[in-house]
């Protein structure tokens, strides 16, 4: 869609929110813990269903005529208007749900425990990060949806319902955030200011994979990941400073990231 | 983004007397994420303490009603924002505002910062919860004082309570915020221990970042060093986040695992914290509390109002408005029943000592400007599913506090002396 979308922290946040809310009251009322996991997911749905369209629907869909930069701009106002609309809801107090994590126990590696829920994290991401890359390639809905970002005008042209396309693709979008931190909830202390955090790494991620693409942004997340954790083992005093290194040197080389895109010029 | 609530506590009894109050602005997290464990709770704390003071409910010696007789309002300031936007919300408290006196903050570069302005504008301010030892050791004030310890006492307490109840280590590993309150506390624990077991190995000093949030890789990190003991002094959403990432793992098993400011998630996470984890609550407050009158007004007052135990923040506000109370009261009495002018308030604080709900507060170092106060630890043990506090111990102000006139690493580094 051409979009440095911003909002996306503050869906990782309304995410990590309605799943620490709707799950903590599940298990408030006694419900069985290990169908917490279907209520992550329910909550992840169910937020970005209320938002997403709302916000697309409601503001970007005026605003696709203009400069990137200026739709940038836009998302960031979204960011810092649903951030104290996040605040609103949900007060300043911290949410906890620690059960889904504690649940599954842990399993030692080299005499070392990890939990088992990192496991879930991890079967996520690759079910979602695959579901994405064969929605976009290997179907015609991804095949139509590559030709509206590539050309909204023609797409019309040819029949396709470009606004249904935008519609669906931004909520789609929205929701892969909401269930990042959906998922994430039960590890961390959901507090005002969780998108935050997480839209600047993302950034980072983003960059080093190159804008717009799927399989740069994975081996980014890897490469950042893989790189943070050597730092924190090795030299945890630069910790702070490793990945905006490693994004300046990707940067350095090749100025579009590893994975950019063929730049297509209209003529 | 500036937040000005006021917010008027007191009410005035006849037309006339509206001008006889004693206006105070009070200064604490409202917004962002350090309201919830110490800006909530210490605003709570002045709203409860005030109210009683002003319906002449206090405990002796506070049972006069509101400072001196005169009825106490408030000017509630959110500490949220940059350091720049507190010097000017500071600025406004006292010129615009026309406060009497100001109790507040809770950040250090807050305090670092106000402080010279408070001594230029001429205006008493009472520090109630900062840590760092360097607004004293620094420089001198006349209308600047602060009736909480400094962080010095936090880090060498945890350090003397691994000393007596874990003889034999041999290494320690930190995980602290990447900012002055993170690195300092480290600096001064791990100098501690350096004192008191010369042979102690440091196997690893993590600095993440302010909420991060995930620490995953660093509890892995930890996990690996196998020191015998970890410090943290995190607060906030990290520490819980650390509590509930590294409890799953083992982290509070394998290694004993210092929280000194791990009191603000016993009431959040109860049960959720490993047994064996040790909890401070940077002084003799919370559950550490001592059963003085004070303690029995204050706590049970403060749940009953919000249904909520106090936490040390809300400790440190309350014995910050009594000491002042004091003060007030007794430069009053001093001037002839008159109303004091803020030398003469600051006059009286001056080397006071005075009873809290936290205990005896001495205002000894720092010129008379400084308190000082013991310092408690204890582990957690989970009971019949309740979480309780065994193997506490107390250190006296003394033994954790630097005497007058010495910079506190000086005094670590010269072996207490």
């Amino acid at each position: 869609m051409k979009i440095v979308n911003v909002t996306h922290g503050s869906f990782y946040a309304l995410g990590a929110y309605a799943g620490a809310s709707l799950t903590g009251a599940w298990l408030a009322r006694g419900y069985p813990p290990a169908l917490s996991y279907a209520v992550l997911l329910v909550a992840a749905l169910g937020i970005t269903l209320v938002f997403a369209p709302l916000i697309e629907r409601g503001i970007l869909r005026f605003m696709y005529a203009k400069d990137e930069a200026v739709i940038l701009l836009i998302t960031y106002a979204l960011f810092l208007v649903l951030e104290d609309v996040i605040k609103l809801i949900w007060g300043v107090n911290p949410y906890f749900i620690a059960e889904p994590y504690a649940l599954l126990g842990s399993f030692q590696v080299a005499g070392m425990a990890y939990p088992t829920y990192n496991l879930i994290l991890i079967a996520l991401a690759v079910i979602f990060g695959g579901g994405l890359a064969w929605l976009l390639n290997s179907t015609r809905v991804g095949k139509l949806l590559r030709a509206v970002i590539h050309d909204p005008e023609v797409s019309r042209a040819m029949g396709v319902n470009v606004g249904r396309y935008y519609l669906v693709t931004f909520t789609i979008g929205s929701l892969l955030a909401a269930l990042a931190g959906s998922f994430t909830a039960p590890t961390v202390s959901v507090v005002p200011g969780l998108g935050v955090e997480i839209i600047v790494l993302s950034f980072a991620v983003v960059v080093i994979g190159g804008l717009g693409s799927l399989p740069g942004a994975a081996l980014g997340a890897v490469i950042v990941g893989v790189v943070r954790s050597f730092s924190v083992h090795y030299l945890p005093a630069v910790e702070l400073f490793v990945i905006y290194f490693v994004m300046a040197a990707v940067l350095a080389v090749r100025p579009r990231g590893l994975f950019s895109l063929e730049e297509p010029r209209k003529i | 983004m500036k937040k000005l609530l006021v917010a008027l506590v007191a009410v005035a009894l006849a037309p006339g007397v509206l001008a006889q109050n004693v206006k105070i602005g009070i200064v604490a997290f409202i917004s962002g994420p350090a309201a919830a464990p110490f800006g909530v709770p210490a605003k709570n704390a002045a709203e409860f303490v005030i109210e009683e003071l002003n319906a002449g409910k206090g405990p002796a010696p506070y049972a006069k009603r509101g400072f001196g007789g005169a009825t106490i309002e408030t000017v509630i300031v959110d500490e949220a924002g940059s350091t720049t936007t507190q010097v000017t919300e500071f600025r406004n408290l006292v010129q615009r505002h026309n406060v009497d006196l100001v109790i507040g903050y809770i950040s250090s570069g807050n305090c670092l910062a106000i402080a010279p302005v408070a001594e230029e504008l001429k205006k008493f301010t009472n520090f109630f919860d900062c840590g760092t030892p360097r607004i004293f050791e620094d420089a001198a004030y006349k209308y600047v004082f602060r009736t909480s310890s400094t962080a010095t006492k936090d880090s060498v307490g945890a350090a003397l309570y691994v000393r007596d109840t874990k003889p034999n280590t041999r290494s320690i590993a930190g995980i602290n915020q990447n900012y002055a309150w993170g690195q300092d506390s480290w600096g001064d624990f791990e100098l501690a221990m350096k004192v008191l077991v010369p042979s102690v190995e440091v196997k690893t000093s993590q600095m993440p970042k302010l909420f991060a949030g995930q620490y995953n890789a660093e509890i892995s990190a930890l996990l690996g060093a196998g020191a015998d003991v970890i410090h943290s002094s995190f607060w906030n959403g990290d520490l819980e986040a650390l509590i509930l990432q590294g409890g799953p793992r083992g982290l509070m098993q394998k290694s004993m695992t210092i929280l000194t400011t791990g009191e603000t998630a016993m009431h959040k996470l109860g049960a959720q914290i490993p047994d064996g984890t040790v909890l401070g609550a940077r002084g003799p407050f919370g559950p550490y509390a001592p059963n003085n009158r004070y303690n029995q007004w204050f706590s049970k007052g403060f749940e009953a109002k919000f249904q909520a135990p106090p936490n040390y923040a809300s400790y440190q506000m309350a014995q910050a408005i009594l000491g002042v109370k004091l003060a007030w009261e007794k430069a009053q009495d001093a001037n002839g029943g008159k109303r004091p002018s803020n030398e003469q308030v600051a006059a009286a604080l001056e080397n006071a000592t005075f009873e809290g709900p936290g205990g005896t507060v001495r205002m000894a170092n720092g010129k008379g400007h400084q308190a000082v106060m013991e310092t408690v630890y204890g582990t957690t043990k989970l009971v019949n599913g309740k979480l309780t506090l065994v193997n506490v111990k107390r250190y006296p102000a003394e033994k954790v506090n630097p005497p007058e006139g010495v910079k506190s690493a000086d005094w670590i580094k010269n072996g207490f002396k």
